[in-house]
């Protein structure tokens, strides 16, 4: 009798640590933050519901909208060059080369650094006084740069300091895939007489398909989420406004913002949400772009 | 480990599968139990021993303090934990007091925080019963804005923060400018002074500037002019009407027109550059300032500081107190603990250490206190700077969100204009628009 039910009901007993823990730490928040978001909710006070007050408030919030812009941008600037530098760099390990492991290696170390030393030692890099960076754009004759306060030179430091900890990561993905493209292959290209560049484009992205969907889709969950970055990038008082004027505050941070600096919990969680709703929708329509323009 | 004993589930012996499910089912309720235990407080203390944390940001100068505590109150251990910043430090006990979990036993509360906090005094034990009343200690005013409107004490004064002018003597003496604390004082009564000082010093320094920033001139010319700042007595946002936030508002902006200021922004990481590689020579200092300004400029600056009077009169910017969270296990150990660090002798002591100007009437009258030289700044006599208008102080209404609307709104504008990134006009426009929004309590 007894162990009809062992083996009946043992293997969901095995795989409930998961759920859970995933009930307790996923599930349970993703529930409350959305029944926060149908209320006004001082974090420290008061309470009461006011239905989808939250998220018409929202749609006219000039500040929500600037970070959506803010983010896009920096994911933009991130990620379109960080997808071609990996695949470059992931072609060129992918060829026989001396040490090889230790270029493998090498090229993964930024990922498992500290993100916020990162931040930090770039923060420092990209100072107005000081910085490295201006130290070196004056040597070619640029007046020093004030990366902290002007839009476009923050979203350049930004997408740098993203650039620098993932293009390692997504090289290596990159290679795993290219050596499961089978080898044979390329034989018979190059006996076809298909240069280098013809064989990449004719067997290589083929091949990498289903793992550019996954890559691109990682990268746009993190770039939408991207809050540490300009959060110690910005550093001292007010750094969670990204900027005097909001120039480089992501949605991540306005969250954050709403939830705790004003208290407002109710109105932060509804930002949660439609941070949640913009990385679906744009996680979609950056597969069905990957899908256009890499054919089988 | 576990798909194995699936896959041969069916041909292996009842007990050795039971074992193994033992085995599993183990591992699950320790590993859930393991999260559970890691919220667990006090467990350093030690059997009969009672242990206190207090929770402040920035300097406080209790670090011999609480030593010389323990060591009167055997039985009793107390930890420190400090926040470098209050903006850092306003969310970890926004988190402490939601979640009714990790808040200290005495935490520090800035006077540009505490009305907000006061707003829900079923976080706060009333300190009276275990402290009595203790209103004839202290700058009254100062001492009212600990109570409650129900009369409960909810928090104890620590420190008020009088204004003076932290410079760079060698700065000033590189640049061929009178250089003693006396002269300086003389030579910059007014703003418009300053502004003249300023100038000369950017010619004679080869176009170096001579403040930080105008949101520091403009913290201080607001407690200058005392009154309705950001909100009026009743907790209505007033920026755009206040006559002290337009006053300081425009100080701040002449000075920026000026261009004598280094447009650095508090607290980042190139204003503390700043402070160690002279890209400024002069910062408004409110007491509380000293330990900050010495903490960011190292010891290798030591003597290059010194103290002279701020520009446009004194006023009170800044200062806190310590409250005892409801939360809080031990109570009554706290709150005597709370008024062993606000007492005359205690304020003396963190002042000689950090800098904070005592509240306590008996601290400013005391006379080690007045005759205190601060040995960094040069041997500036900052007893007597900081303690000869520390009676007569004008307080400034500080509303619920005084430290959002200041940071949040009328700062970044600032910053924004000096940088030329926004014309005056739109600055204030927009910093009254946001001063709305953080304003909203």
């Amino acid at each position: 009798m007894f162990s009809r039910w062992d083996i009946k009901y043992s293997p969901y007993l095995y795989v409930a640590p998961f759920f859970v823990l995933f009930g307790v730490f996923g599930l349970y928040p993703l529930l409350m933050t959305a029944y926060m978001s149908l209320t006004d909710w001082n974090l420290i006070g008061d309470r009461s519901f006011v239905g989808l007050e939250n998220y018409s408030a929202l749609l006219v919030d000039e500040y929500f909208w600037n970070a959506v812009r803010n983010t896009f941008a920096i994911f933009l600037i991130a990620t379109v060059p960080q997808m071609f530098l990996a695949l470059f760099l992931a072609t060129l390990l992918n060829r026989p080369l001396r040490a090889r492991t230790f270029w493998r290696m090498l090229i993964f170390v930024p990922n498992v650094t500290s993100l916020a030393a990162v931040a930090v030692v770039f923060g420092v890099f990209f100072r107005r006084d000081f910085g490295i960076v201006n130290y070196f754009i004056g040597l070619v004759g640029i007046d020093p740069i004030s990366w902290r306060t002007e839009q476009w030179p923050s979203w350049i430091a930004l997408a740098t300091m993203i650039d620098w900890r993932w293009t390692g990561y997504n090289t290596l993905i990159f290679l795993a895939a290219m050596q499961a493209i089978p080898k044979d292959l390329y034989e018979s290209a190059a006996l076809d007489g298909a240069g280098r560049w013809r064989q990449f484009l004719s067997i290589t992205l083929p091949g990498l398909r289903p793992t550019l969907f996954f890559v691109v889709i990682i990268s746009t969950i993190g770039g939408w989420q991207l809050f540490t970055e300009p959060l110690i990038f910005n550093g001292g008082g007010g750094a969670i406004l990204g900027g005097a004027r909001r120039e480089f505050q992501t949605v991540a941070m306005y969250m954050y913002e709403k939830a705790f600096d004003n208290l407002q919990f109710g109105y932060g969680s509804a930002v949660a949400f439609a941070l949640f709703a913009l990385i679906v929708i744009f996680s979609v329509l950056n597969y069905l772009l990957v899908r256009r323009s890499v054919r089988n | 480990m576990i798909s194995p004993i699936l896959r041969k589930g069916a041909s292996m012996s009842v007990t050795t599968r039971r074992r193994k499910f033992a085995v599993v089912a183990l591992a699950a309720v320790t590993a859930l139990g393991g999260l559970a235990a890691c919220s667990k407080k006090d467990e350093e203390a030690k059997p009969g021993e009672i242990k206190l944390v207090v929770d402040h940001f920035g300097e406080f100068g209790y670090d011999e303090l609480v030593k010389q505590y323990e060591s009167t109150h055997p039985g009793i251990k107390v930890e420190i934990r400090k926040t470098a910043q209050l903006n850092d430090y306003r969310p970890l006990l926004v988190r402490y007091l939601a979640t009714q979990k990790g808040a200290g036993d005495v935490v520090a509360l800035e006077e540009g925080i505490i009305t907000e906090f006061k707003a829900n005094p079923a976080n706060w034990i009333d300190l009276k019963p275990y402290v009595g009343d203790k209103r004839n200690d202290y700058l009254p005013w100062k001492y009212d804005i600990g109570v409650l409107a129900d009369g409960r004490l909810m928090a104890l004064p620590t420190d008020v923060g009088g204004l003076a002018t932290c410079y760079r003597s060698d700065l000033f003496k590189a640049a061929g400018m009178p250089f003693e604390r006396e002269k300086v004082s003389a030579s910059w009564k007014t703003w418009a002074d300053f502004i003249k000082v300023g100038q000369e010093y950017k010619t004679k320094s080869g176009g170096k500037a001579l403040l930080d920033t105008v949101t520091t001139a403009f913290s201080a010319a607001m407690s200058q002019a005392g009154g309705d700042g950001f909100y009026d007595k009743d907790f209505n946002v007033v920026a755009d009407k206040s006559a002290t936030v337009k006053s300081a508002w425009d100080t701040a902006i002449s000075l920026a027109n000026a261009g004598i200021t280094a447009k650095i922004r508090t607290w980042s990481p190139e204003w503390t550059a700043g402070f160690q590689q002279g890209t400024f020579a002069a910062t408004l200092c409110p007491s509380w300032m000293l330990g900050i300004v010495e903490q960011n400029s190292g010891a290798a600056n030591k003597g290059k500081w010194d103290v002279a009077d701020v520009p446009g009169g004194g006023g009170n910017w800044g200062g806190s107190f310590l409250a005892v969270p409801t939360q809080s296990k031990h109570p009554k150990e706290a709150a005597e603990l709370a008024a062993f660090l606000t007492n005359a002798d205690s304020q003396v002591a963190a002042f000689k250490a950090k800098g904070p100007l005592p509240s306590n009437l008996k601290a400013l009258d005391n006379s080690d206190f007045k005759a205190y030289k601060n040995a960094y700044f040069s041997d500036a006599p900052v007893g007597a700077i900081f303690g000869s208008g520390a009676k007569t102080l004008k307080p400034l209404v500080l509303g619920p969100k005084h430290q959002a609307v200041k940071e949040r709104a009328f700062e970044p504008q600032l910053q924004a204009f000096e940088g030329g990134q926004v014309s005056a006009a739109k600055a204030w426009e927009d910093a009254i628009k946001d001063a709305k929004t953080q304003g909203a309590f």
